[in-house]
C-alpha cells in the first residue's frame, strides 16, 4: 500500500516539478509570481484533448500532443508577456502582480465562455489501459502505462532544461540576466529576448505538465490549473524559489506529501496540509531547499 | 577623542566573490571623514553594512560599544547612525514636508488612539514636528517647497532633501553616498559650508563617500581610500593625494600627480 | 499627497442630511426594499474595499484573501448572536476581532520576507478557510449554509411589535452607512498621522523606510491586521443584513471584487474606494445579465486599468466635496488635475 502510495506521489510529483520550474524561472528573470501560469496547464491539456481526438490515442499521437502543446502554450505565454507584463516592467510591483491575477482569470474565464472549451468538464482520450502488475517487498504494486509515460517524459524535458540552462549560450544569458539585469544588458544581452524565452521555455514545460496531468486524471476544464498551479508554486517555495534543481526537488516532495496525506490523514484536508507547509517553509527556512538568497541592489 | 564608530575587519562575500575584504573604521566623535575609490570598489557596500542593509560575513561593527551587528535597519538608525542613498530614495509619492516628518516617527509623542480619534496631544504633537521639520528644511533652503510631491524637485534639491530626512532621524553619526553628485562647482561649495555646518551645530560625526575632490579634500580631515574592496590608503588630503597607490586605483598606472 | 479633508462640519452635515433623507425615502417606500439592500450592501463592500485599500494601496502589500477574512468575521458574527445572544453590535465587533487574530497569524510568517508572498499566502488561505468552515458544520450549518441570521432588529423586539419588521430596511441601511462613515473616518484619520506616514512609507521604498527608523515589519502587521479586522467586521454585518451564510459566497471571484473596487477607485485614494464601491455594487445588480461575461469583463478592467491608468478612474488624489459644491470650478479642477496627469506621465 506504502509502496504504491509512494509511486503515485512521484509521478505526481514530476508534474508539479515541471510546473514549478516555470514559476522559479520566470521569478529568477523578472521576480514576478506568474499567477497566469498555472493556467498554461490547462491551455496544454485542452491542446492535447484536441489533438488526441482528432488523430485518436496512441504512444505517436500522444508525443505529437506533446510537441503541439508545448509549441501553442509557448507562444501564448510569450504573447501574455509581451502584452501585459512588458509594458509595467518598470511599475511598483503590486502593479504586474495585479495584472497577473488578472490575466489568469482572463485565461480561465475566457476559456469558460469559448464554445469549444465551455464550462463543462471533458473526458480526455486515454492510451489504452495497460499496466504491469508487480509484487515489490510482498506489497501488490500496479504501475500504469500513464505512470511510466510521466516519469520518462517529465525527466526527458528536466534533463533537456538542465542542458540547456548550463551548457548553452542563451542558457549562460537567462542566468546572468537574473542575476543582474542591467550588467547582462551591457554585456550585449538582448534582455527582452530572454525574458521572452524564458516565459516560452517555462510555458512549454507547464503545457507537458498538462497533457501528463490529463492523462494520468482524464478529464480537463477551464479551472483544473488553479490547484495543481497554487501547489507547485509552493513546492517552488519549498526548494527555493529561483533554484532549477530545488523546483524539482520540491515538486517531488509535494507530491508525495499531497498523495500520502490523501490516503493517510484525509482526501479533503490533504490541501489544508499543502497550504500549511507553505507557511511552515515561510516561517523556519524562507529561502527553501536549496537556499538561494536573490538580494536586491542598494 | 573618543570613538564613535567602530568597524573591526568587515568583510561580505556576495556568490563567492568577494565584495570588501577587512575594512576597518574607527571614528572619532565629531569627526568628518571621506571614504573614495573608484566606482565599484564597495564604499556603498560598507555603508549598507554599517547600516544594516547588508550583514558581513565575518568581522565587528559597533557604536558607543554597542554591538550592531544583525541589528535591522531601524534599530540601528534608532541607536544613532542615519543614512543617505546613492541612488536617490525619495518617497516620491509624499511631500517634502512628510518626507522629514516620517524620520521623527520613531520619537513621536502620541499613541494610537490619538492618531484614531485626532484627540489634542495628535494635533500639538502635528504642529511640533512640522515646525521643526520646516526649520530643518530651512537650513537647506528647500522650505518653500514644503508640500511639493518629493519627486517633483529638481535633481539637486532631491540631494538635499535626502540629507535633510536623515538629520530629521536624530543621528549621532550621519554616512552621506555621494551628497554632491551632479551640482556644479559653485552648489558644492554651498554644501561644503552646510555640511560642516550641520555637523557643528547637530553635534554629529559625518563619514561621507564622494567623488568629488574638491570637496573631499577641502573638509574631510581624515581619509579613506577603497578598491577592489580594499582599504589601499588612509591618512589626511594631503598623503592620500600624494600616494601612488591611490593614484594608481584612479589613473590605472603610476603618474606623478602635481601636488 | 494625502489630502486632508478641508471642511470637517461641512462633511458631517452633508453626510448626516443624505443619510437621513435616504433613511426617509426607505420608510415611505420611495426607495423600495431591494434597492435598500443593494445601497446596504454596497455599503459592506465600501467597507471591505477600504481595508484592502489599506493593506494593499496604502501599504503596498497585494492581499489576494478578503473574502476569506470576510467570511469568518461574518460566521463569527452570527455565531456569537444566535448562540451567545450577543447584541448585534457587539456580534459584529467579535466578528473583526476573531478575523484579526487571524489576521495576525497569516501575517506573522509572512510579512517578515521580502518578496510577494502575502499575495499568494492570502490567495491559498481564501481557499482553504472555505474548506474549514464547511468541515465545521456544528457550528457553521456546513455546506447547506447559516439560516436564521438575526436581522438588525433583535427578535425579541419584532416578537413584541410585528410592524417592527418594516423597520429592518432602513435600520440595516443606518446602521451600514454609519459604518461606512465611522471607518472612513478612522482609516482617514490613521493615514493622516505619523503611523500613516510609517504605513505609506513602506509603500513607497521598504529600504529607505526602514533606514529612517520605521520598524517596516511592524508597520506591514499593524496595517494587515487592520485590514482584517475591517474585513471581519464587514463580513458580519453581511451576515445580519443577508441572514444566511454559505461558504460558497465567499470565493476568490469576491476577493477580485474588492480588488476591483480598489484598483477602479485608486490605489491610495479614500474617496475613490467609496465611488468605485456604490457605482461596481449598482451595476453589478443593473447588469445582472451579465453576470457570466462580468468573470472576462472583470479581469479585463484590472489589466487595462493597471496598465493604463493606475492611479485609478479618479487619479491618486482624493475627492473633495467642497469642490462639487462649486460645479464650475470643480470642472476646471478636473481639466487641471487631467493636464497635470498628462505632464506626469510624458
Amino acid at each position: 500500500m506504502l509502496l504504491q502510495q509512494l509511486i503515485n506521489g512521484f509521478t505526481l510529483g514530476f508534474i508539479y516539478a515541471l510546473i514549478a520550474l516555470g514559476y522559479t524561472m520566470v521569478y529568477g528573470i523578472v521576480r514576478l509570481i506568474n499567477f497566469a501560469h498555472g493556467d498554461m496547464l490547462m491551455l496544454g491539456a485542452y491542446t492535447g484533448f484536441f489533438v488526441l481526438n482528432a488523430f485518436g490515442a496512441t504512444p505517436s499521437t500522444l508525443i505529437l500532443a506533446l510537441f503541439v502543446s508545448m509549441f501553442v502554450c509557448a507562444i501564448i505565454g510569450v504573447a501574455i508577456e509581451r502584452a501585459f507584463y512588458k509594458p509595467l516592467r518598470n511599475a511598483p510591483r503590486i502593479n504586474i502582480l495585479i495584472v497577473a491575477i488578472g490575466a489568469s482569470l482572463l485565461i480561465e474565464n475566457g476559456s469558460r465562455i469559448l464554445p469549444f472549451m465551455g464550462p463543462n468538464p471533458r473526458q480526455y482520450p486515454q492510451l489504452e489501459a495497460t499496466s504491469t502488475i508487480t509484487e515489490v517487498m510482498g506489497q501488490r504494486v500496479v504501475l500504469s502505462k500513464q505512470d511510466v509515460i510521466v516519469v520518462v517524459v517529465s525527466l526527458i524535458m528536466m534533463a533537456s532544461l538542465g542542458y540547456v540552462v548550463k551548457f548553452t549560450k542563451i542558457g549562460k544569458a537567462m542566468r546572468s540576466v537574473s542575476q543582474d539585469t542591467r550588467a547582462a544588458s551591457l554585456m550585449g544581452i538582448n534582455v527582452n529576448r530572454i525574458i521572452s524565452f524564458t516565459f516560452a521555455i517555462g510555458s512549454a514545460m507547464a503545457a507537458v505538465a498538462g497533457v501528463l496531468f490529463a492523462s494520468k486524471y482524464p478529464q480537463v476544464q477551464p479551472y483544473m490549473g488553479i490547484l495543481p498551479g497554487l501547489k507547485a508554486f509552493v513546492a517552488a517555495v519549498l526548494g527555493g524559489i529561483g533554484s532549477i534543481p530545488g523546483a524539482m526537488i520540491g515538486g517531488i516532495i509535494l507530491g508525495i506529501t499531497e498523495i500520502l496525506s490523501k490516503a493517510y490523514i484525509s482526501s479533503k484536508l490533504a490541501d489544508a496540509v499543502v497550504f500549511g507547509i507553505l507557511v511552515l517553509i515561510l516561517m523556519v527556512r524562507p529561502t527553501g531547499i536549496m537556499g538561494k538568497s536573490l538580494k536586491e541592489k542598494v | 577623542m573618543s570613538i564613535i564608530l567602530h568597524a573591526e575587519k568587515i568583510s561580505i562575500e556576495f556568490g563567492g566573490l568577494k565584495a570588501v575584504t577587512d575594512f576597518s573604521l574607527s571614528l572619532n566623535d565629531g569627526e568628518l571623514v571621506g571614504l573614495i575609490g573608484p566606482n565599484g570598489a564597495g564604499k556603498t557596500t560598507v555603508f549598507n553594512m554599517l547600516t544594516g542593509v547588508y550583514l558581513p560575513t565575518s568581522g565587528n561593527i559597533s557604536l558607543s560599544g554597542k554591538s550592531l551587528l544583525k541589528k535591522s535597519p531601524h534599530q540601528i538608525n534608532h541607536y544613532g547612525i542615519a543614512r543617505t542613498f546613492q541612488n536617490i530614495r525619495l518617497f516620491k509619492e509624499m511631500t517634502v514636508l512628510e518626507n522629514v516628518m516620517i524620520s521623527m516617527h520613531a520619537k513621536v509623542n502620541y499613541g494610537f488612539v490619538s492618531a484614531l480619534l485626532h484627540l489634542p496631544a495628535y494635533k500639538a504633537e502635528e504642529k511640533k514636528m512640522r515646525k521643526e521639520a520646516l526649520d530643518l528644511l530651512k537650513i537647506f533652503h528647500i522650505d518653500g517647497k514644503q508640500d511639493e510631491l518629493s519627486k517633483n524637485l529638481p535633481y539637486g534639491e532631491q540631494r538635499k532633501l535626502e540629507i535633510v530626512r536623515a538629520l530629521a532621524t536624530h543621528p549621532k553619526v550621519l554616512l552621506l553616498d555621494e551628497p554632491a553628485a551632479g551640482m556644479n562647482p559653485q552648489e558644492t561649495q554651498a554644501l561644503m559650508k552646510l555640511i560642516r555646518f550641520v555637523r557643528d551645530e547637530f553635534k554629529l560625526t559625518i563619514l561621507l563617500i564622494e567623488h568629488d575632490m574638491s570637496l573631499v579634500m577641502g573638509i574631510c580631515e581624515r581619509i579613506l581610500v577603497l578598491d577592489y574592496g580594499l582599504t589601499i590608503a588612509s591618512g589626511s588630503a594631503a598623503d592620500v593625494r600624494k600616494n601612488p597607490l591611490v593614484i594608481k586605483a584612479y589613473l590605472g598606472e603610476e603618474v606623478e600627480f602635481g601636488a | 499627497m494625502l489630502t486632508k479633508v478641508r471642511s470637517f462640519p461641512l462633511l458631517l452635515v452633508l453626510t448626516v442630511l443624505i443619510i437621513g433623507v435616504i433613511a426617509v425615502f426607505i420608510r415611505i417606500g420611495v426607495i423600495n426594499d431591494y434597492a435598500a439592500q443593494i445601497l446596504s450592501f454596497a455599503g459592506i463592500n465600501v467597507i471591505i474595499a477600504l481595508g484592502l485599500n489599506l493593506i494593499t494601496g496604502f501599504t503596498g502589500q497585494l492581499a489576494l484573501g478578503h473574502a476569506g477574512f470576510m467570511a469568518i468575521g461574518a460566521y463569527a458574527a452570527a455565531v456569537s448572536v444566535m448562540q451567545f445572544n450577543m447584541p448585534i453590535f457587539v456580534g459584529v465587533i467579535i466578528g473583526g476581532i476573531v478575523t484579526s487574530v487571524f489576521g495576525l497569524v497569516i501575517g506573522f510568517p509572512t510579512l517578515r520576507l521580502k518578496g510577494d508572498y502575502l499575495a499568494i499566502v492570502t490567495l491559498a488561505f481564501g481557499e482553504i478557510i472555505r474548506v474549514i468552515l464547511v468541515n465545521m458544520d456544528a457550528l457553521t450549518g456546513g455546506a447547506a449554509g447559516l439560516k436564521g441570521v438575526p436581522y438588525f432588529v433583535s427578535k425579541e423586539t419584532i416578537e413584541k411589535n410585528p410592524n417592527a419588521i418594516l423597520w429592518v430596511p432602513v435600520l440595516s441601511f443606518i446602521f451600514i452607512t454609519l459604518s461606512v462613515v465611522i471607518v472612513l473616518a478612522l482609516v482617514h484619520n490613521l493615514l493622516n498621522s505619523s503611523y500613516g506616514r510609517a504605513i505609506i512609507s513602506v509603500r513607497e521604498d521598504e529600504v529607505a523606510s526602514g533606514s529612517m527608523g520605521v520598524g517596516t515589519f511592524r508597520y506591514k502587521m499593524i496595517a494587515f491586521i487592520i485590514s482584517a479586522f475591517i474585513a471581519g467586521v464587514g463580513g458580519g454585518l453581511y451576515a445580519f443584513l443577508f441572514n444566511y451564510l454559505n461558504p460558497t459566497d465567499f470565493n476568490f471571484i469576491r476577493s477580485v471584487d474588492f480588488l476591483i473596487i480598489v484598483v477602479f477607485g485608486g490605489m491610495g485614494s479614500l474617496t475613490g474606494t467609496i465611488v468605485a464601491g456604490y457605482l461596481l455594487t449598482y451595476l453589478q445588480e443593473a447588469l445582472r445579465f451579465l453576470q457570466d461575461y462580468r468573470l472576462v469583463i472583470y479581469p479585463l478592467l484590472l489589466i487595462i486599468m493597471m496598465i493604463f491608468r493606475p492611479g485609478g478612474i479618479l487619479g491618486s488624489r482624493e475627492f473633495s466635496p467642497t469642490r462639487l459644491i462649486h460645479l464650475k470650478s470643480f470642472k476646471k479642477a478636473l481639466q487641471r488635475e487631467t493636464a497635470a496627469e498628462r505632464e506626469e506621465t510624458k
